[in-house]
């Protein structure tokens, strides 16, 4: 386990919790620290709680842990809500000059560090300053070399003036100040800093630019959290590659206008979550049986219905396999991690291409708003490659042309896709429809044809599934008697879960799935394994209901429902209480 | 573009299904004869068509086409328009389709202004259901969903447009297939959201809004003093409660089009075989 630091800022929405938490991951980054970053916010603009938490360390960090050494509480609940991760020696730096924090329920075991956040900032030139202030204290405490906050608050404020980035820095220094003058207690904590050159960046962020980086073109969207983030990204960026965005009045248009774009030949994106997803259903069926390019990106949340909109789950699996009427193929990506998010999503747009269907690239709501530290070539551009599939010019389109000169976009072929001609290529004219057709992309219902068009749609995924790689990620002991399978946004934490585990004299077997259609088949590495279990944020086991499926064997479930993401130390906890107690594995 | 194009060459070899005398074989001939008259070529062209008997359409014409879910061909066609301006971009379907399950976004379709032209195919009945009250359908207009009429008033969509910030109004009659024609093509041209109302008859389920009725009743606008430049005419024509009229009703040259306002211009069909020159600046951004 890394030697790691955990801190985190906690107060209402509306006390700027998430931009003070990313400043301070944005310094830890440029001091050359890895960082993982974790967010818990509600829906609303103002009120509720709300918090940035932090996990950084010189080696690489993939979770977030259960345990604080820092708090920034602005509030009393942040300290009531975060109670449990607080120990001997952590520090709360608090405004004890507020009114709400005046009697702060300050742990005894805990160094309560009372600084006069707001008089400082006031004092600095403003008291919207005051979390900066705290981010100096936080400085002080940690032996953190302020410049490295300097250097974020540049990159934070930097476009408003350079007033308001020295007010900020004249903020900070007074709170690292306060705390060195009137507190002399010596803090276990000392943030070392390194030469290392680190990105930081969100799920969310890692899509957008993926997408770029893949040639789309054009997105359409309409706001829903927590794929927001997405089209925010995309807005401003996409059109200095000559694409655009464009935000529609609900998600049938936004799903119906990017159709139109890959219609006409451009690489066409939306994002949703759930909600979305339901509404895209009908559209969905249109673009994978016109056999449209389209990658329909799903960022989950707590469901059903409006469920819980800023919880993580990853409860739309069924709804992404069997969502729609009627049975048609389509691929399920779903990145692992936040670099995965940025290759995954240039492989769903290759994929959607060679295979002319629908793409969902689903990442679920901690991967998308989770900020993590990587190195900058694991985005290397130049790593970047793009195949089209079957795009025919006018003279390919020659050899696709039936007796009558007409092109045929449907064309039976061996490997179940047929040629694509993008409207302005001569000779090209055809339509298709959300009808059953023929070759010629015309209505049929002729029941040759229709077993036909349905037999080549299927081939697809077998072509797919002989030439492309659907690997799964393996991490841990391969020869381990225990077997540990998950999808998604848990690889982070199992995956430091794995040397905790191994501490105490559990050696497992990970294998993290980013394929859920086509999949990777597990059949051998379930047989060969004693205990199985499934590590999945919902309720019924989705992923697990597949993999017994495909291996017709029982596995024990772990699994995560109030609407919280798996920690580290929480995994290794359940999976050796799991491995000494009962099979049956629930919350 | 080929100057020697020929409407028929916008005409497909399959053969309509609809009804002998139905409305719609007007609407199409005159859509193809504008395409034709505009200079554009089957190959440039791309219509959309929701659902309905109407929607049939992209089968019968000859171009790049899709017929696509019900209510939703507005927002198909902005997207092709928008990833490929050198497309000419028509979208067409019936009453139910656009004033009724699609009528949300026709008024925002209406607000975008993409440069497409939309021509609606309005029967005032379901027709390819067999007989059920449209959202244009009169109050009092007997069906087998509605045995004493809908017992509420039509939409009128010419309004609604009008509301909405609509660029190009216009109404049109299927039988008159000169005025028609001459009213799509000045759609195609408007740069902008070119919008026609069509009244295409069903001879086989509403002996209300006939052909006889069109031919007694439509006032032709070309006829009168309508100036359609001019926002309050075309408010009197529009909300007339006791004639209904034929051409440009409304028409504002000054706006731009979604295109030209989001400075698109470029086939976004054409990508190069890696990421994007200077992709590595976005790698940048996050240091």
């Amino acid at each position: 386990m890394p030697a790691d630091f955990n801190w985190a800022v906690g107060g209402e929405a509306g006390d700027g919790i998430d931009s003070t938490g990313k400043i301070f991951a944005q310094a830890l980054s440029r001091a050359g620290r890895h960082v993982f970053t974790s967010k818990d916010f509600a829906s609303r603009i103002r009120g509720g709680y709300t918090a940035y938490k932090i996990r950084t360390s010189v080696d690489r960090v993939q979770s977030v842990v259960n345990r604080l050494d820092v708090l920034i509480a602005l509030t009393p609940r942040t300290i009531e809500e975060n109670r449990d991760e607080l120990h001997d020696g952590s520090v709360i730096i608090y405004d004890g000059e507020r009114t709400t924090m005046a009697d702060a329920p300050i742990p005894d075991n805990v160094v309560g560090l009372d600084v006069p956040l707001k008089r400082l900032a006031e004092d600095a030139g403003g008291a919207i300053m005051r979390n900066v202030v705290a981010l100096g204290a936080a400085c002080a405490v940690t032996d953190f070399p302020i410049e490295n906050l300097d250097s974020a608050l540049e990159k934070r404020f930097g476009a408003k003036g350079q007033k308001l980035v020295d007010n900020n820095k004249e903020a900070a220094r007074k709170g690292q100040a306060y705390v060195e003058e009137n507190h002399d207690h010596e803090f276990d904590y000392d943030l070392e800093t390194t030469d290392n050159d680190y990105v930081l960046l969100n799920g969310d962020e890692a899509i957008g630019m993926g997408a770029i980086a893949a040639g789309c073109r054009y997105y359409a969207g309409y706001p829903i959290t927590p794929a927001t983030d997405v089209m925010e990204y995309l807005k401003g960026r996409i059109e200095q590659y000559g694409g655009h965005v464009v935000q529609a009045e609900d998600e049938l248009s936004a799903i119906n206008m990017a159709l139109g774009a890959a219609r006409a030949g451009a690489r066409a994106m939306t994002a949703t979550s759930g909600p979305g997803i339901d509404l895209m259903a009908e559209t969905f069926g249109l673009v994978a049986t016109t056999e449209t390019p389209l990658v329909i990106t799903n960022v989950m949340r707590s469901g059903p219905s409006t469920g819980m909109p800023t919880k993580q789950e990853q409860g739309d699996l069924n709804a992404m396999l069997y969502g729609g009427h009627g049975e048609i193929p389509r691929f399920v990506l779903a990145p692992t991690t936040i670099d995965e998010c940025f290759w995954k999503t240039v492989e769903a747009f290759n994929l959607a291409e060679k295979y002319q269907l629908p793409v969902y690239l689903t990442a679920d709501l901690s991967l998308a708003v989770t900020e993590q530290t990587f190195e900058p070539d694991a985005f290397d551009m130049d790593e970047v490659e793009i195949g089209r599939g079957k795009l025919v010019d006018e003279e390919g389109l020659a050899e696709w042309q039936n007796e009558k000169g007409q092109f045929q976009p449907h064309a039976i072929t061996d490997d179940g896709i047929s040629p694509r001609a993008v409207p302005g290529t001569d000779e090209g004219a055809h339509m298709t429809t959300g009808l059953e057709h023929d070759e010629l992309g015309r209505r049929t219902e002729d029941t040759d044809m229709r077993i036909k068009q349905v037999d080549k749609r299927d081939r697809k995924v077998e072509t797919a599934e002989e030439r492309e790689d659907w690997e799964p990620r393996e991490f841990g002991e391969s020869e381990a008697d225990t077997l540990i399978v998950s999808w998604g946004s848990n690889e982070g934490a199992m995956v430091e879960a794995i040397d905790m585990l191994a501490d105490d004299g559990i050696d497992v077997r990970f294998i993290s799935v980013p394929y859920i259609f086509p999949r990777p088949d597990l059949s051998d590495a379930i047989d060969a394994a004693e205990d199985v279990f499934v590590v999945e944020c919902n309720n019924n086991g989705q992923f697990a209901d597949l993999l017994e499926r495909d291996a017709l064997a029982r596995v024990d479930r772990i699994n995560k429902y109030n609407g919280v993401r798996f920690t580290a130390d929480e995994l290794a906890e359940r999976i050796s209480g799991a491995l000494t107690a009962a099979p049956e594995v629930s919350q | 573009m080929s100057s020697d194009v020929r409407f028929t060459d916008f005409k497909s070899d399959k053969q309509p299904t609809w009804c002998p005398g139905c409305g719609d074989f007007g609407t199409m001939n005159g859509m193809m004869k504008a395409l034709a008259n505009t200079g554009n070529d089957p190959d440039n062209t791309f219509v959309v068509a929701g659902i309905g008997c109407s929607g049939k359409i992209g089968t019968y014409m000859h171009s790049y086409a899709l017929h696509g879910v019900h209510g939703r061909a507005l927002p198909l066609a902005a997207g092709v328009k928008m990833a490929n301006p050198d497309l000419e971009v028509m979208a067409a379907g019936g009453d139910g389709d656009g004033y009724s399950i699609g009528v949300g976004h026709f008024i925002h379709a209406v607000r975008r202004n993409v440069d497409m032209t939309y021509v609606v195919m309005d029967n005032r009945i379901y027709g390819l259901t067999k007989g059920q009250a449209s959202p244009t359908s009169r109050e009092d207009f007997e069906t087998s969903t509605t045995p004493e009429g809908p017992k509420q008033p039509p939409v009128n969509p010419l309004a609604l447009a009008l509301s909405a910030g609509a660029t190009f109004i216009a109404q049109s009659f299927s039988s008159d297939a000169m005025r028609h024609t001459e009213i799509v093509q000045e759609a195609i041209e408007h740069d902008g959201f070119g919008f026609v109302n069509v009244f295409s008859p069903c001879v086989t389920f509403n002996d209300v809004d006939t052909y006889d009725y069109f031919r007694d009743e439509l006032v032709d606008v070309g006829e009168t003093d309508h100036d359609p430049t001019d926002l309050e005419s075309a408010q009197d024509v529009i909300l007339d409660p006791d004639k209904e009229y034929q051409g440009v009703l409304y028409q504002n040259e000054q706006a731009n089009a979604y295109g030209a306002e989001h400075g698109l211009t470029e086939n976004m069909a054409e990508i190069p075989d890696g990421a994007p020159e200077n992709a590595t600046d976005l790698v940048r951004e996050f240091y």
